[in-house]
C-alpha cells in the first residue's frame, strides 16, 4: 500500500519531466526524445522564449533575496524565543508562528493591499515579492534553528562562560559554529520554499517580468502550451533538489564529522536539522 | 541575570518588527479596507484608518449572502465540503502509509522517508500540472481507461468535476498531512506496544487501544494543517476545471481582490474566513506549543 502511494505521488511527475523532453508539441503522447524544449527551439524554448527564461531568473532572484533577508532574521528570532524566558516570549512565540497558519490567500490580499494603500514606498513586483517572501519564511526558520538549538541545550555555552567568556563571545565561538549545520539548512530551505511559491508571487507581481515560473504553470496550463512549460517546470524541480540535497549532504557531513547519530533524512522530514 | 535575559531578547527585535510590519499591520490594512469606502467615480477601496469611522456596508452585503443558498454561502459550503472530502481522503490514505514506515520501515526507512518528503519539494503547481496533462482529453489516463475497456471514448476529467478538484486537493497537500502523522507515529514509544502484547492484546487491539489514541493528537494536527491551506486554495480549481461550478472561496477572494470595484467586498470575505479558521489555527499553535514543551522535558 505504501508503495502504491510512492508510485501515485512520484509517477505523474517523471511522467511530465518524460515530456518535457518530447521531440513533438504533444504533451501526452510520446514523440521521439530531444532537449528542444530546453535551449533548442529558437522561439518557444525556455533558454530562448524570453518570458520563460524571465520567469526563471524572476524566481531565482527572488528565492535568493528571500533567504538572504530571511535565514539572519530567523536565526535571530530563533535564539531570542528558545533562551528568553520572560512575559513578552509567549506573544512573540505566538507571532513568530502565526504566518505558518495563515492560508496564503490571507497573507497574499493583506501584503496586497498594505503596499497598494499604506507602504506606497514598497512597489508591486520585486521588492513587494520579496518581502512576502520573507514574511513567510521567518516562521520555518524559527522552526529549524529552535529545534536544533533545544537538542543542543544551554551546556557548551555554560561551559565556556565558566571558562571566562562573556555571553556574545560564547555566542559567537560557541553556539554558531554549533548551529552552522541548522542555518545552512534553513538557507538551502527557504531557497526551495521560495522557488517553489505561487499565491505571493501572484499577488504582489506587478506586470510580465515580475511573474515567477509557478505564475507561468498557472496561466499557461489550460491553454494550449508547449512541453515548454513542463521543461520550465523541470528546470525549478532540479534547482529545487539539488538545494535540498546539499543541505542534506552538508549537514550529514557535519554530524559525521561531530561524530552524532546520522538520522538525516528522519531529521530533515521533521524539520530537526 | 537580567541583563542576560534582556541580551536574548532583545535578538528578537529585528525579527518582531519585520513580522509587525510586514505581518501584524497587514491584517489590520484588510479590516480598515473592509470596513472602508469606495471610491464613488473611480470605483476603488479607500481604506478607512479610524475604527471609530468603520463602515459595516461591505460585511452586511456580505452577511447578507450567506445563507445556505446564497451567493457566499454555496461558496462557503462547497468549500468546507470539499475541505472535508480531501482531508477524510488524506487520512485514509496518509494514516496506513504513515503507520507502515513508522512501525515497518527498518532497514528502508530512510529511503522509504526520502520519498515521503520529495513531493514537498516539488512545486505544488508542477504537481497539478502533470495532473492536467495527463487528464487531458489525449492523456495518459483516458488513453489507459480505454486500453483497459473501462471507458469506450475519452471522457474529459477538467471540465468541471468536483471529484477531479477533490482528488486534486488530496495528491497537492497529502504529503502535509502524511509528515506529521509519521512523525507523531513514530515518537509512540513501543514499549508500550510490547506491554500491550505481553498483557494479552492481539495485534488489532493494541493497534485499537494504544497507537491510535496515542496518535490521536498527530491526527488532529495533521489534518488541520492540511485543511488550513485547502480552505484558502483557488489554484486547485483554477487549473482542474475550468468552471465556476467548483468555485472555492479562494476563487472568490481572488476575483474580487484583483482589481475590479469590488475589493471591499474581497476583504470582507477574507476577515470572514480568518474568523472561520481563527479556531482551528489558534488550536494548532497551541497543540504543537505544547508538543514542544513536552519534548524539551
Amino acid at each position: 500500500m505504501t508503495l502504491a502511494y510512492m508510485v501515485w505521488a512520484i509517477v505523474p511527475i517523471l511522467v511530465a519531466i518524460r515530456f518535457s523532453f518530447n521531440e513533438g508539441r504533444s504533451r501526452s503522447t510520446a514523440q521521439g526524445w530531444s532537449t528542444r524544449w530546453y535551449w533548442d527551439d529558437p522561439d518557444l524554448s525556455v533558454w530562448n522564449d524570453p518570458s520563460l527564461r524571465q520567469a526563471v531568473y524572476q524566481s531565482l532572484e527572488l528565492a535568493s533575496l528571500a533567504m538572504l533577508v530571511a535565514v539572519p532574521l530567523g536565526v535571530l528570532l530563533a535564539l531570542a524565543l528558545t533562551r528568553w524566558r520572560g512575559r513578552g516570549s509567549g506573544p512573540a512565540r505566538f507571532v513568530s508562528l502565526f504566518p505558518l497558519v495563515t492560508p496564503e490567500i490571507v497573507m497574499g490580499t493583506a501584503l496586497f493591499l498594505t503596499f497598494v494603500h499604506l507602504f506606497h514606498f514598497v512597489e508591486l513586483g520585486t521588492p513587494a515579492q520579496v518581502i512576502g517572501h520573507v514574511t513567510f519564511s521567518i516562521s520555518f526558520v524559527v522552526i529549524i534553528v529552535r529545534s536544533r538549538l533545544l537538542s543542543i541545550g544551554p551546556e557548551f555555552e555554560e561551559a565556556a562562560m565558566d571558562l571566562g567568556a562573556s555571553p556574545r563571545q560564547a555566542l559567537r565561538m560557541v553556539l554558531l559554529p554549533l548551529l552552522a549545520p541548522a542555518i545552512f539548512a534553513s538557507f538551502m530551505i527557504v531557497f526551495a520554499i521560495s522557488i517553489d511559491d505561487f499565491v505571493i508571487s501572484a499577488f504582489l507581481s506587478s506586470d510580465a517580468r515580475t511573474e515567477t515560473v509557478p505564475i507561468k504553470i498557472y496561466s499557461n496550463a489550460r491553454g494550449a502550451p508547449t512541453p515548454a512549460l513542463n521543461a520550465v517546470a523541470s528546470v525549478m524541480l532540479v534547482v529545487a533538489l539539488l538545494a535540498i540535497t546539499l543541505a542534506v549532504v552538508v549537514v550529514r557531513l557535519v554530524q559525521r564529522g561531530r561524530g552524532e547519530r546520522a538520522r538525516t533524512v528522519e531529521d530533515f522530514a521533521q524539520l530537526n536539522v | 541575570m537580567r541583563s542576560r535575559q534582556w541580551f536574548w531578547a532583545s535578538f528578537s527585535l529585528p525579527g518582531l518588527a519585520w513580522l509587525s510590519l510586514f505581518f501584524l499591520v497587514p491584517f489590520y490594512v484588510i479590516l480598515a479596507v473592509a470596513m472602508g469606502t469606495v471610491d464613488p467615480i473611480f470605483r476603488f477601496p479607500v481604506p478607512v484608518w479610524n475604527p471609530l469611522e468603520w463602515n459595516t456596508q461591505a460585511f452586511e452585503l456580505v452577511l447578507d449572502e450567506l445563507g445556505p443558498s446564497q451567493t457566499y454561502g454555496t461558496v462557503f459550503i462547497r468549500t468546507t465540503a470539499y475541505v472535508a472530502a480531501a482531508v477524510a481522503l488524506s487520512l485514509a490514505i496518509g494514516y496506513p502509509v504513515a503507520y507502515y514506515i513508522a512501525r515497518h520501515g527498518g532497514r528502508w526507512k530512510g529511503l522509504l522517508l526520502l520519498g515521503l518528503v520529495a513531493p514537498f519539494w516539488i512545486s505544488y503547481l508542477m504537481r497539478m500540472l502533470a495532473w492536467v496533462n495527463l487528464l487531458q482529453e489525449d492523456g495518459l489516463v483516458n488513453r489507459s481507461l480505454m486500453w483497459l475497456n473501462v471507458l469506450d471514448a475519452p471522457r474529459n476529467w477538467l471540465d468541471g468535476r468536483a471529484s477531479t478538484v477533490i482528488l486534486g486537493l488530496v495528491y497537492g497537500y497529502i504529503p502535509f498531512l502524511i509528515l506529521p502523522l509519521y512523525a507523531s507515529l513514530d515518537r509512540i514509544d513501543r514499549n508500550l506496544l510490547e506491554a500491550a502484547r505481553d498483557l494479552g492484546a492481539s495485534r488489532v487491539q493494541a493497534f485499537r487501544r494504544v497507537t491510535l489514541p496515542l496518535s490521536k493528537a498527530g491526527i488532529l494536527a495533521g489534518c488541520v494543517i492540511v485543511a488550513l491551506p485547502m480552505f484558502g486554495d483557488y489554484y486547485t480549481p483554477d487549473l482542474l476545471s475550468g468552471s465556476p461550478k467548483t468555485s472555492l472561496i479562494g476563487n472568490q477572494i481572488n476575483l474580487y481582490i484583483r482589481g475590479g470595484p469590488q475589493v471591499t467586498l474581497g476583504a470582507a470575505l477574507v476577515v470572514v474566513l480568518m474568523v472561520l479558521l481563527l479556531v482551528f489555527m489558534v488550536y494548532y499553535l497551541i497543540s504543537t506549543a505544547r508538543l514542544a514543551r513536552e519534548l524539551d522535558r
